[in-house]
């Protein structure tokens, strides 16, 4: 099998993060400030990683902006040719470290939106004003000129904001929005009952794209992600195994995805230790599921087995116990019709959220407190192939 | 496409040699989109000053090529970049 060279990359400058949205992918157990990656060891690896043949960095966390040298860290991004992405929630950045980020030449930036009024943002958030200060970061972004593009999360409790959140991209001037339903990683995990769309919001929610695609043709670039759990097949997770994407952890250690810390027999290795493309190209965690040789039947005669990779790794772990199984949301897995009866009880199930609670972190408006990793890098990382 | 239409990358959106596959690539927002030949060429000329029937006439001579022909290879391109909001076209 010829391995392919990987086009996007992940930093995850830091797990810390003001905001604690219940549906965090980032692990339960985050790492620690102590063990973050320095700067000069970024550095490195953006270099290591252009070399390797990454043309996109997307800057995330965690919120980025809790790491004060960003812009040092987008210059040296830069530098080394990479095109730059910040993935934020816009809390921590002012107007003048955005300039800072504007001339140390950052080529795009995506914000998060928790809701489309104080009231849902702030409580999904877990941060009283942190809505009132998006927009007016959302402001500032508008008045450099930044690209942007708007990302939210919709569930349970905000689908019903989706229009609301369409007007307001072309509002701030965004030329694109992803729209992206909950996944279930990490915190998330610990929010299905809560955060689970019923089976008619997600087919709403299909229906509202659909229409809003049609409508702002040319103005406006809709990118969903349906709700999983509620489909026939599963999606193409980071774009296949080792094909397209990888992640590399606050302290460095490199992920074939987001989530893979979860399946417990696999191993990863840090950029403290080795080149990033012997790790991408040798390592064992990032050859367990490449290619098509590793699949169990239904997938290996499967016609689609190249299409999907058999869904996610992360997913089939959580949900039939057995990383190397076909992802559980597909329709021939023999755990779909379970699968789809536990979306259906979740979608039922008690509303009340489970937010992180992290020392120095202030109380969220409904209980405790979770990081705002609104990325799925997976889905990101999927479409860039396109 | 309009031939007095003027089509320019807007900001965030960029040519880039990818050294490690050889090719021109365009980057966008999260979105790599390869570029053959032709599309690189096509792009090689759009500065956001020269309108798109300025485009085709030079590419016409510098290929030596029919001008209609390379209107209506140049229109799918950059329509469909259009479509992604990829590139901006002033009247
Ligand atoms: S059986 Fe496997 S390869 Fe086929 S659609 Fe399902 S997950 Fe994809
Ligand atoms: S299966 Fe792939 S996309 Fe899904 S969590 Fe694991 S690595 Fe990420």
């Amino acid at each position: 099998m010829t391995i392919r060279p990987p086009i996007a990359m992940l930093a995850e400058l830091t797990h810390r993060c003001p905001l604690s949205c219940p549906y965090c992918s980032n692990p339960v157990e985050l790492a620690r400030t102590e063990t973050e990656l320095p700067t000069e060891d970024w550095v490195r690896v953006f270099g290591e990683a252009a070399e390797l043949g990454v043309l996109q960095l997307h800057l995330s966390g965690g919120e980025p902006a809790s790491r004060r040298n960003l812009a040092e860290l987008v210059r040296a991004a830069r530098a080394a040719g990479l095109y730059t992405n910040l993935i934020t929630s816009g809390i921590g950045l002012t107007e003048a470290r955005l300039r800072e980020l504007d001339a140390a030449g950052l080529d795009h930036i995506q914000l998060s939106l928790q809701g489309t009024d104080a009231e849902m943002a702030d409580a999904i958030g877990g941060y009283r004003g942190g809505f009132m200060r998006k927009m007016q970061v959302a402001g500032w972004i508008k008045a450099i000129g930044f690209p942007l593009t708007l990302n939210t999360v919709l569930h349970r409790r905000n689908l019903h904001q989706l229009p609301r959140a369409l007007e307001m991209a072309e509002e701030m001037g965004a030329r694109r929005i992803e729209v992206a339903t909950v996944q279930f990683h990490g915190w998330a995990l610990k929010n299905r009952d809560a955060l689970m769309p019923t089976r008619e919001q997600a087919k709403e929610a299909t229906r509202i794209v659909a229409e809003a695609r049609a409508r702002l043709k040319g103005r406006l670039v809709v990118d969903y992600v349906p709700a999983d759990y509620h489909s026939d097949y599963p999606k193409r997770c980071m774009g296949g195994w080792g094909t397209t994407g990888l992640n590399v952890a606050p302290d460095g250690t490199v992920l074939p995805c987001h989530a893979a810390q979860t399946i417990p027999h696999l191993t990863f290795e840090n950029v403290r230790d080795k080149p990033l493309s012997e790790i991408w190209y040798q390592s064992p965690a990032f050859n367990a599921y490449r290619g098509t040789g590793w699949m169990p039947e239904p997938c290996q005669s499967c016609d689609r087995r190249e299409a999907d990779f058999g869904g996610c790794r992360c997913q089939a772990m959580a949900l039939a116990g057995d990383a190397g199984a076909t992802d559980p949301v597909c329709i021939k897995s023999p755990h779909h019709a379970a699968l789809q009866a536990r979306a259906a009880a979740h979608a039922e199930g008690p509303d009340a959220l489970i937010y992180r609670i992290a020392p120095g972190k202030p109380l969220p408006l409904i209980a405790g407190a979770a990081t705002g990793s609104e990325a799925r890098p997976a889905e990101r990382i999927a479409a860039e192939n396109s | 496409m309009d031939p007095t239409a003027i089509p320019d990358l807007p900001r965030g959106v960029r040519v880039h040699f990818d050294k490690v596959r050889e090719t021109w690539v365009l980057l966008a927002p999260e979105r790599t989109v390869t570029l053959d030949p032709v599309a690189h060429a096509i792009l090689s000329e759009v500065d956001g000053k020269r309108s798109f029937g300025e485009i085709t006439a030079r590419l016409a001579e510098l290929y030596a090529a029919p001008q209609d022909q390379i209107a209506a290879d140049s229109a799918g391109f950059l329509g469909a970049l259009r479509d992604r909001l990829f590139l901006d076209l002033a009247s």
